[in-house]
């Protein structure tokens, strides 16, 4: 039988062992959130250069991070999704700036993230079993964090996203299927779609929120779908997010003249 | 092969202590706890340690091993360098007893807090009737042996013993995930979760997935969808429209 307090005989001394390391810890805990920490500020810095570079596309290559481009006077008409530029001649900042939010919504309210940056940008805490430094501490329960609980939303915009990221990869490939740059945006399409699928708020809204799976067989395929997919959701954001980065960046340099072999 | 092991192990009372250093035989097989247990038996006859099963299935012998939660019956000393220093301690988040040994009463306090299994009314037991994939998502976590190590890494209450009021922990928030799920169950658990048993705190860094020595995993399959469970309820006006549209029970659950 497990001893506790009431069977103490000195309960006013019970207290925590006083310890005075941070961490006893003898492994190299410190490098999950220093690569961390590297990898997503190179993202962000790459992606700050880019949403500010004009050369995002050259038929029939769009670069993800400026696509759909909305705007008619920064847009080349081939560029526009259907034709479609509701931000007329008064727009002329860069396009990204108009479509990003929504991504970058997506992400930063994702469940991996989360983690990933409270541990690596936050320290809270930086690794199991390693005191965090902040003395106070209340998580999600209360604003600005809070606002986490939108990521469903996020969800749903990502969907039409990973659609238009699609959509371009389709284009590329009926105009130019021997293209390198085709198959670079076809498999970052891939990507970015199986990442947003396996998203925890896809998975509740598919079927984890019912109680009797047996009442919904449908649902409860797609569920077991999700759930495998999401169980590799930590894998699927980062290769997600270094396909989007490098089909970017890809597109880019093509429309630069960087890249100018026959099947580029 | 045997050979000497160097351990540094917590001693003392009531958090009060030091870590003192043993040098101590080890033989081939053998798990941390069979060292402890050694160190009572030739040098610290009065070594507080909790232990029951020896098989990684009561839960008893949690503490920290270089840091780490670990079971000390199911850490490998092979696991170790043999020149390695092992450093063993009682869990942090806990008061300490003696020694190794920590009263755990938090855990019991927070368990009582947590209405129990609730059918609907006129159900009587033997009466449920439920598909094998009704409950198998509950059974994962049915698989908890209750050794705490996930309440003990959680730096919700780790670093911050003034959230003990108020957060219930990741073994108690993937109770109320089990019977939320439960399609027997009516007690409405989601706004509770939120406001009473803070689920809030946690912000799913996963170190109670990371620990839990029967590999649940916590975070990605009881707190993620019990945090969308009270995303519905609480904080997406959509789920409301189409509860008022379509005259959904906001108790019932499909």
């Amino acid at each position: 039988m497990t001893q506790t307090a009431a069977d103490s005989p000195a309960p006013a001394r019970r207290q925590r062992a006083q310890l005075k390391e941070r961490t006893l810890r003898t492994d190299q805990w410190w490098r999950y959130p220093l690569v961390t920490f590297i990898i997503f500020t190179a993202f962000l810095v790459y992606a700050t250069w880019a949403i500010f570079d004009n050369d995002f596309f050259v038929a029939p290559y769009h670069a993800p991070f400026a696509s759909p481009c909305l705007a008619e006077a920064v847009c080349p008409e081939e560029a526009q999704l259907f034709g479609w530029a509701p931000f007329g001649d008064w727009y002329t900042w860069p396009p990204g700036l108009l479509i990003l939010g929504l991504p970058a919504g997506f992400r930063f309210t994702c469940y991996y993230y989360r983690k990933a940056y409270y541990r690596a940008f936050w320290l809270s805490p930086p690794a199991c079993a390693v005191n965090e430094p902040h003395s106070k501490y209340t998580g999600e329960s209360r604003f600005p964090l809070i606002l986490q609980n939108i990521h469903r939303y996020f969800f749903y915009a990502a969907i039409v996203v990973g659609l238009i990221l699609a959509y371009d990869a389709v284009k590329a490939l009926i105009e130019k299927p021997a293209g390198i740059g085709t198959w670079v945006l076809i498999g970052n399409a891939i990507l970015i779609n199986l990442y947003t699928l396996s998203c925890h708020s896809c998975r509740h809204i598919t079927a984890g929120r019912l109680n009797h799976f047996s009442k919904h067989p449908i649902r409860y395929r797609a569920w077991g779908f999700v759930s495998k997919l999401n169980a590799k959701h930590q894998e699927l954001a980062l290769i997600s997010m270094f396909s989007v980065m490098g089909a970017d960046l890809y597109v880019r340099l093509v429309a630069k003249g960087v890249i100018s072999f026959p099947f580029a | 092969m045997s050979y000497k092991a160097k351990f540094r192990v917590w001693r003392g009372e009531g958090g009060e202590g030091k870590l003192e250093d043993f040098t101590v035989e080890v033989n081939e097989g053998e798990v941390v706890l069979d060292i402890i247990h050694r160190l009572q038996a030739t040098q610290a006859p009065d070594l507080a340690v909790r232990w029951n099963c020896k098989a990684g299935k009561c839960g008893s012998c949690s503490m920290e091993i270089n840091g780490k939660p670990r079971l000390g019956c199911m850490t490998r000393m092979s696991t170790f360098a043999e020149d390695e220093t092992i450093t063993v301690t009682p869990m942090r988040t806990f008061p300490v007893i003696k020694d190794l040994v920590t009263d755990v009463s938090f855990n019991y306090q927070k368990a009582r807090e947590i209405p129990s299994f609730t059918p609907p009314a006129g159900v009587q037991p033997g009466e449920y009737r439920m598909q094998q994939i009704d409950v198998e998502r509950s059974q994962e976590f049915r698989k908890c042996i209750e050794c705490f190590m996930c309440n003990n890494v959680c730096h919700v209450i780790r670093d911050h013993e003034e959230n003990k009021p108020a957060f219930a922990g990741p073994r108690f928030l993937m109770r109320i995930a089990e019977l939320d799920m439960h399609p027997y169950d009516v007690v409405d658990r989601k706004d509770s979760a939120q406001e009473d048993h803070g689920l809030g705190y946690c912000n799913i860094t996963k170190c109670c997935t990371e620990v839990c020595p029967e590999h649940i995993k916590i975070t990605d399959n009881a707190l993620i969808p019990m945090k969308e469970r009270v995303v519905d309820r609480k904080y997406d006006p959509l789920v409301w429209l189409g509860d008022k549209i379509f005259k959904r029970s906001r108790s019932t659950k499909g």
